[in-house]
């Protein structure tokens, strides 16, 4: 099953590589990654998704945990989170059929940013399976250009874990029941 | 220096900081790019020791830090200097030996242009080093230096690499050995198991019938030899070795049973078949010990003490693991685990012993044949008791010398157990005897891995280091000929070696020499070498197709072994 890993880091040169080099080492398949900056100036967030049974998620986790460099691993695989996939969508509009992908945008939320006489291009933000949808009905339509930023992911609830961190860090923090959060 | 800061160029920087943390020697090889370190070394009380080839310094390195356990240090230029390193770095990698490896690197304005001698080494060491460090400023050179020492020796220990751009060794600024303390807010060496752990590991081995303690390397890196022994005595379970295990716990004490694996004891593997508790000490279920994993020790509950939770389950299923330390872990233990007899089980296992200990060939009369365990055994009956340093290389007498020298001490072998890298035995025994120049220091390799890094025969000399070295020759890439004759019909391709005299390669060098043909001159042959002042070089010329036995075939069940034929097969000679 896929796996969702957030790996907090050091914002140091080649911290990345490390990371990866990993993964490849132990010929564990990434789907898909994403790096950024957080709240932290010198700490680097990433969200890592592959496919991982539950006793290579642990080992993934143990060897992420190696480097020396990684501040904090969660696996939030069936944890309450949000998961939001960006993507930038160029698909083929002509005059008769500008109308109807308009609409379709409408629908899925997904905002327009560029139109020209044979294309449009849409943005749109949310989980990966509202995503794969939207790729969907528009393919009739040619899909011109796709971009996907991959997976970024955040546990719900109001604790962050760079709290944690701040108290000289240990494992990630034991899964205790937050105070109580909705989807908006 | 006092409380406040001094400016230093980073050359001067870099050996401040290594002499401050305690390092006395180095192992290295000049070249442009480590120049400005080379020339601050006159600095310097540290003591250099000029190699022959860098693999040669990073072995050396190794072989230091296996004798004692502090870490070993090895320099080299850019480019060939530091991917000549490599070997070094990952056969310490392997064996979790702490190991430090500075490299000298172009100017940072030439990084990633090609230049002369330039190689990505941190790229290229990445996936082989626990970490390593590209240093472009001096002033990254100090504490790049203190956590690189720290990182090598603490927790799993393991060899760190630092590139240092030659920009950085010549640059100047101010230098404050408090402020480059080590700072690493990822880096938890420290685990400890939870209480609820020590409790069910305490049931589990009142509850067992036939437990066996599988004993390894982490032993000794966790200083648990006498915890292990205290805790083996107490609950009264027999020990079991793995290759980088031997020593830690004396092979003369009644619950050690000696090697298992590959070319262990049939007994000793037959035990671990039979257990139904197994407790790995700071081991990794390496596919070496455990033969087939599907039919590995079936009823047995597993155990697993290791500072490392990345090995937890990565080869083995485990039951229960306790991650941290194995001494502290074991000093929580000792005082509330049962003592007991296990009676029944300690008379099974000796049973299984009288069965199948028939591989023993030392009391075969002497029949005009040398054998390679020939040697071995009676180098070990007169070196016993001398605390010698044994150091091997890879191959077929690796295994007749962890058969044959029973060894009681700690750190009294050292060998390339993980990687497997021919060509470490020497260098590794001069790493060893200059870390403990009062030990005596034999080299035992084989005719084919001894060529690879023959070289520091200079360095020996060079230094006046008292080694001997035992080189068991018997014109084959032994181990690769017995592959041939068991998997590939006796196909001997490429293993056949036509050797240089070794006895006037050594002399050449200023190095003593013999040359052994009959068991009867190698007793008197190993006297007159332990006698002798210098180095010493013996050439064995053993038998040539003689096999290593027992042996699980790769991929075999543990229990499985291809024994010796009986009586021992005489080769072409005789026929």
């Amino acid at each position: 099953m896929f796996h969702t890993f957030v790996v907090y880091v050091e914002n140091k040169p080649g911290v990345l590589s490390r990371v990866v080099s990993l993964f490849r080492r132990r010929a564990f398949n990434i789907d898909s990654l994403t790096v950024g900056r957080t709240e932290k100036d010198d700490v680097s967030r990433m969200t890592i998704v592959t496919e991982a049974d539950p006793d290579q998620a642990r080992r993934i986790v143990a060897n992420i945990y190696k480097l020396v460099n990684v501040l904090l691993v969660d696996d939030i695989t069936g944890q309450p989170a949000l998961l939001r996939d960006l993507a930038l969508i160029k698909v083929g509009a002509t005059q008769e059929t500008r109308s109807q992908v308009l609409d379709l945008a409408a629908v899925f939320k997904a905002r327009v940013l560029d139109i020209a006489s044979e294309s449009i291009t849409v943005e749109l933000t949310g989980g990966e399976e509202k995503v794969d949808r939207f790729l969907e009905l528009l393919s009739p339509y040619g899909l011109l250009e796709v971009v996907r930023t991959g997976i970024v992911a955040m546990r719900r609830g109001a604790k962050s874990p760079l709290v944690a961190l701040k108290a000289e860090l240990g494992p990630a923090p034991a899964e205790e029941s937050d105070s109580v959060s909705h989807s908006v | 220096m006092g409380s406040g800061s001094t400016a230093l160029t980073g050359a001067r920087i870099l050996w401040e900081c290594l002499e401050r943390e305690g390092v006395k020697t180095v192992f290295g090889y000049p070249g442009g790019a480590i120049l400005p370190a080379y020339d601050a070394l006159q600095h310097s009380s540290i003591r250099h020791i000029l190699v022959r080839h860098e693999q040669g310094a990073s072995h050396m390195a190794d072989g230091y830090a296996r004798a004692t356990g502090s870490v070993g240090v090895a320099v080299a230029t850019s480019g060939p200097g530091a991917t000549n390193l490599v070997t070094g770095i990952a056969t310490a990698m392997m064996d979790s030996s702490p190991i430090l490896c500075i490299t000298g690197q172009v100017g940072s304005k030439l990084l990633g242009s090609d230049a002369f001698q330039e190689t990505d080494i941190t790229g290229v060491t990445l996936p082989i080093t626990k970490h390593n460090y590209l240093v472009t400023r001096a002033e990254e050179v100090a504490p790049a230096v203190r956590e690189a020492l720290y990182l090598a020796k603490s927790g799993r220990p393991g060899p760190v690499l630092i590139d240092i751009t030659k920009d950085a060794q010549q640059g100047t600024c101010a230098f404050d050995f408090e402020a480059a303390a080590p700072k690493m807010r990822g880096y938890r060496p420290d685990l400890s198991p939870a209480k609820a752990a020590y409790d069910k590991a305490l049931a589990m081995i009142a509850a067992a019938k036939k437990p066996v303690i599988l004993a390894g390397h982490g032993i000794a890196i966790s200083g648990a030899e006498r915890e292990v022994q205290a805790f083996a005595e107490r609950a009264c379970i027999p020990i079991a070795m793995t290759l980088l295990g031997l020593g830690h716990i004396s092979a003369s004490h009644v619950l050690n049973m000696g090697m298992m694996g590959m070319h262990g004891e049939a007994w000793v593997n037959k035990a671990i078949q039979e257990a139904d508790l197994l407790l790995a000490f700071g081991m990794r279920f390496d596919d070496r010990v455990t033969g087939n994993l599907k039919s590995y020790a079936p009823n047995a509950k597993k155990i697993h003490i290791d500072i490392d939770p990345a090995e937890v389950n990565k080869n083995v299923k485990i039951d229960l693991a306790l991650m941290g330390d194995l001494r502290n872990i074991l000093l929580e233990l000792l005082p509330r685990v049962e003592p007991a007899s296990r009676g029944e089980w300690i008379e099974q296992i000796h049973k299984l012993k009288g069965d199948t200990a028939v591989r023993d060939i030392q009391n075969l009369p002497d029949n005009g044949h040398l054998y390679a365990a020939h040697v071995i055994n009676d180098l070990w009956r007169e070196t016993r008791g001398s605390d010698a340093i044994v150091v091997t290389d890879v191959g077929q007498h690796q295994m007749w010398e962890a058969q044959y020298y029973k060894h009681d001490h700690p750190r009294s072998l050292i060998t390339s157990g993980g990687l497997g890298t021919m060509g470490f035995a020497l260098p590794a025994a001069i790493g060893a005897k200059v870390a403990r120049p009062d030990a005596e220091v034999w080299v035992v390799v084989g005719d084919g891995g001894f060529q690879m890094t023959m070289a520091e025969m200079a360095t020996i000399a060079q230094e006046n280091l008292k080694v001997n070295i035992a080189i068991i020759n018997n014109g084959y890439l032994g181990m690769v000929r017995q592959w041939q004759e068991f998997f590939y019909e006796r196909n001997y391709e490429a293993t056949p070696l036509l050797n240089p005299n070794f006895a006037m390669l050594a002399q050449a060098y200023g190095i003593k020499s013999h040359v052994v043909k009959h068991r009867s001159d190698v007793v008197p042959t190993v006297r007159a070498a332990r006698a002798h002042e210098g180095p010493v070089l013996i050439d064995f010329q053993v038998e040539q197709e003689d096999t290593v036995y027992p042996m699980v075939a790769a991929g075999a069940a543990l229990h499985e072994m291809i024994r010796r034929p009986n009586p021992i097969v005489e080769t072409a000679e005789d026929e």
